[in-house]
């Protein structure tokens, strides 16, 4: 695919991980794979902190009265689990750590385009992540992640200004990484690397560089008109001040729809990476996924007003709103086909990243599906706020990015570290995950139709069984998140040498060293070949 | 204990079976695409696992035909889902004539009810079985959603502004009413209990209770109080809108705008009375934001409605 580097000024050039030893060598580091270790060891940190968030309300829903914790604590609970998750694990995962990591190498690049701003980005998210958890510590904040006026600006006794400080920073964080992204994927690309041998992976973070440039900026203001409500008494959103409650949640949802999108389209990426390489097949169709991966982030700015089909906003903008959910479910559906016929006469082994992408693949279908429930209006009439809303944003979310996630991670560990993680027991955790979530979060579909509503912390006991069903879920599935902390730690030190490239795997970062110089590549790599040219 | 489980939530409206329905289409269809690709995937991870000796000749690598097929076909059963979704869901929201006010206010953390006839009630909801009843609902504080899992109904409250949303009872029985949209620390036990009864039942249920005077009643006592009647009482000198007849009438705004009067404008005009200025009149009248309550003002608005029926014939 490239001219091979020559191996003698490979083994010159130390790995970008030998290169230097000192603190300062991390924390002031301008490379963008140290970066991207920077940010995954802190969103694993919140990973679990927003994770032992959601044990202690799995915990508390196990029976129906509100005995384990107050009320008032339930509500801090899931405001922290949901704000933790969102912002400080979903939004940055994948494009900040393996974005961050493999993007300047799959298009042959040696860096991002601005390596100080990729370091300055890595800072301000740190900071918004000590001001957004300190809210939650100190006090806590009982909005949920939603923030919905005028609770949030005028009702709330809780750190509803410091979260929102610490949301805001945090937003810039991910604009800066965007703008690096647009800039790094249009002007440093090597020769011969055209828009379509780009692999889908690079697509996905470039759409997903795109939507979080635009739409951030809209939850930005969204806060501050938030903040000054709440400290000034400037009437927006609170009627009683003048204001209107429905343009808070036009505004949220303007971001957060998308949002969705940041959240999932990286991991389509990293899914499109996977499945050609285990199958040892060219991906199906890959103009069509890079269109639909196009399609999915220009419709999901469309789409915001399916959050609100009860809200009292108009029976006509609903009917608009349902259409254009609808449509933003094709080219979602189109690249589930285009994965499936991706294995049809391919040569496909199973290691634990392969099992990761095709769980992805069921379970994202799953969350897919039950998106069309949500989206067919009268339906969501019964369904909105209930359970139902509850399991179909975890199938996509966690079972769909958060099962990618770990999929990647598996995946491009040899790279980053060199070493190779126990095969068994990855594959172990990957069968562990996937049980322990749809015991968890299956239940929850069925207790949604029966109008079990969100956020409540006691319940009527007719919806125990399946509480509990859900409750049991959660053990399974935390002991499956422990798994891969464990044998990753113990990977580092005793793991076997991968080799360059063990999964003989095509894209450009598998044609230099594991792990990387800190270059990346001995010689600028010339592209010649379209992207997963994998033969059996 | 634990009671016995059912899958399904009882069913006890008009809305119910037809969203029953709809439910089930939208699921066998949903069901065949992800059993399609289950069984795809498993096939194929099956036929096609290294070292198997499958025929892998020419594996294709792209088909347009395959691709338009697979676009288009969801897209025409999406876009037939989504028609059945709206004719259903423009349905819940285009009452029918004569169907039964019932006002509810809500506010943290309870749900109040009142009749036309004035009863009043607090964190119960009690109609007639067969009768077609239109919720007029407003909120004191924060947003609210009212949710009755056996009538498959749920409309957020909005402070600020009337939603309303409409269906008839047609089992009687208990059932459950929750709030759906977080509301702060008591919204887990902002619930209550909605008692369908049948109607001889409901009607002598309508008659107990401490007697109290009808909606319009009290809400003409306020229209004095408050001093509408210096204005908008028919012989007043002061050049003022007649309010009577006004509920669904056409409305010629100064702006040139034209809207049907409902319960939310008029509500709008009392509190905001500059935002929609009829043609014809000065902005003179005063805003009485912050003045009158939730419940004064659908009471107010109940009699403005009921002034419209004794008036028909008079002069407009």
């Amino acid at each position: 695919m490239t001219s091979a580097p020559e191996t003698a000024e490979r083994a010159q050039a130390p790995s970008y991980l030998a290169e230097d030893f000192t603190l300062w060598s991390w924390l002031g580091t301008h490379d963008h794979k140290r970066i991207a270790v920077l940010y995954m060891l802190s969103i694993t940190l919140f990973f679990f902190i927003g994770g032992l968030a959601a044990a202690l309300i799995r915990l508390e829903l196990a029976t129906p009265q509100g005995d384990l914790v107050t009320a008032e604590t339930y509500n801090k609970l899931f405001t922290a689990h949901g704000v933790i998750m969102v912002w400080l694990f979903l939004i940055p995962s994948i494009p900040a750590v393996l974005g961050n990591f493999l993007m300047p190498m799959m298009i042959g690049a040696r860096d991002l385009a601005f390596p100080r701003l990729n370091l300055a980005s890595w800072y301000v998210y740190l900071a918004g992540g000590a001001l957004t958890l300190g809210a939650l510590l100190a006090g806590g904040v009982d909005t949920g992640w939603t923030f919905y006026t005028p609770f949030s600006s005028m009702f709330s006794n809780s750190n509803v200004v410091l979260a929102l400080l610490g949301i805001l920073v945090l937003g810039f964080s991910s604009i800066l990484t965007g703008l690096n992204f647009i800039v790094t994927v249009h002007t440093m690309r090597a020769p011969g690397m055209t828009w379509f041998r780009l692999p889908l992976f690079v697509w996905a973070n470039y759409a997903t560089a795109i939507i979080l440039v635009l739409a951030t900026p809209v939850l930005a203001m969204t806060l501050v008109l938030v903040g000054i409500e709440r400290v000034f008494q400037v009437g927006i959103f609170d009627p009683a001040l003048g204001g209107d409650p429905l343009l808070f949640q036009h505004l949220f949802w303007f971001y957060s729809h998308p949002a969705v999108y940041i959240m999932v389209l990286p991991a389509m990426g990293v899914v499109s990476e996977i499945i050609p390489c285990f199958a040892r097949r060219p991906v199906f169709g890959y103009r069509f996924m890079a269109y639909a991966i196009l399609g999915i982030a220009v419709i999901g700015f469309l789409v915001w007003g399916h959050h609100m089909f009860v809200s009292g906003q108009s029976v006509y903008a609903g009917m608009v709103f349902s259409l254009l959910s609808f449509l933003v479910a094709i080219p979602s559906a189109v690249k589930v086909f285009n994965w499936t016929a991706t294995l049809y006469k391919g040569s496909i082994t199973f290691s634990a990243p392969m099992l990761y992408a095709l769980g992805f693949v069921g379970l994202f279908t799953i969350g897919g599906l039950t998106g069309l429930f949500l989206a067919a209006l009268a339906l969501d009439v019964h369904l909105s706020d209930t359970y139902f809303v509850v399991a179909h944003f975890h199938y996509i979310m966690v079972g769909g990015s958060v099962m990618a996630y770990l999929g990647a991670i598996h995946f491009w560990w040899p790279k980053m570290t060199g070493r190779m993680y126990p095969e068994s027991w990855g594959r172990a955790a990957a069968a562990i995950i996937f049980f322990g979530f749809n015991l968890t979060f299956f239940p929850q579909f069925l207790l949604g139709y029966q109008g079990m509503p969100r956020r409540y912390h006691s319940y009527p006991s007719e919806f125990q069984v399946l509480h509990l069903l859900s409750s049991a879920g959660a053990v399974v599935l935390a002991l499956g998140y422990l798994l891969p902390l464990a044998y990753f730690g113990w990977s580092l030190l005793y793991g076997r040498r991968g080799g360059d490239n063990p999964w003989r795997a095509t894209g450009l970062e598998w044609q230099t060293a594991s792990p990387p110089p800190t270059d990346n590549f001995a010689q600028a790599p010339v592209v010649t070949q379209e992207p997963y040219a994998y033969r059996q | 204990m634990m009671p016995a489980f059912h899958l399904l939530p009882p069913s006890a409206s008009s809305a119910a079976s037809r969203l029953d329905l709809l439910a089930l289409g939208v699921l066998l269809l949903t069901g065949i695409v992800a059993l399609g690709v289950l069984v795809l995937v498993v096939r194929f991870c099956t036929r096609y696992r290294a070292g198997s000796g499958a025929d892998r000749a020419h594996p294709p690598l792209t088909s347009r035909m395959a691709e338009i097929a697979w676009t288009a076909i969801p897209l025409l059963l999406f876009v037939g889902v989504y028609v059945w979704g709206a004719v259903d869901y423009a349905r819940l929201y285009s009452p029918l004539a004569g169907a039964m006010p019932v006002f509810i206010v809500a506010k943290q953390w309870m749900w109040k009810a009142e009749h036309q006839n004035g009863r009043r009630e607090i964190g119960e909801l009690h109609l007639a079985r067969g009768k077609p009843v239109r919720l007029v609902m407003a909120s004191q504080d924060v947003i609210h959603s009212f949710f009755v899992p056996a009538f498959r109904i749920k409309q957020d409250l909005v402070p600020g502004r009337y939603t309303s949303i409409w269906f008839t009872p047609t089992v009687d029985g208990e059932y459950r009413l929750f709030c759906a949209e977080f509301c702060g620390t008591g919204h887990a036990v902002m619930g209550g209990r909605v008692v369908v009864m049948a109607p001889a039942d409901f009607g002598r249920w309508l008659q107990e209770g401490p007697t109290q005077p009808g909606m319009a009643a009290r809400g003409f006592e306020l229209f004095r109080r408050y001093g509408c009647s210096g204005c908008h009482a028919a012989g007043s000198t002061v050049h003022a809108p007649e309010l009577s007849g006004l509920i669904g009438r056409r409305v010629h705004l100064r702006d040139g705008r034209e809207l049907t009067a409902d319960e939310a404008y008029v509500r709008d005009s009392i509190l905001l009375p500059d935002k929609d200025l009829v043609a014809g009149y000065a902005a003179i009248m005063p805003s009485f934001a912050g003045q009158i309550g939730e419940e004064e003002l659908l009471a107010i608005i109940e009699y403005i409605k009921e002034s419209s029926h004794d008036e028909r014939t008079g002069n407009r």
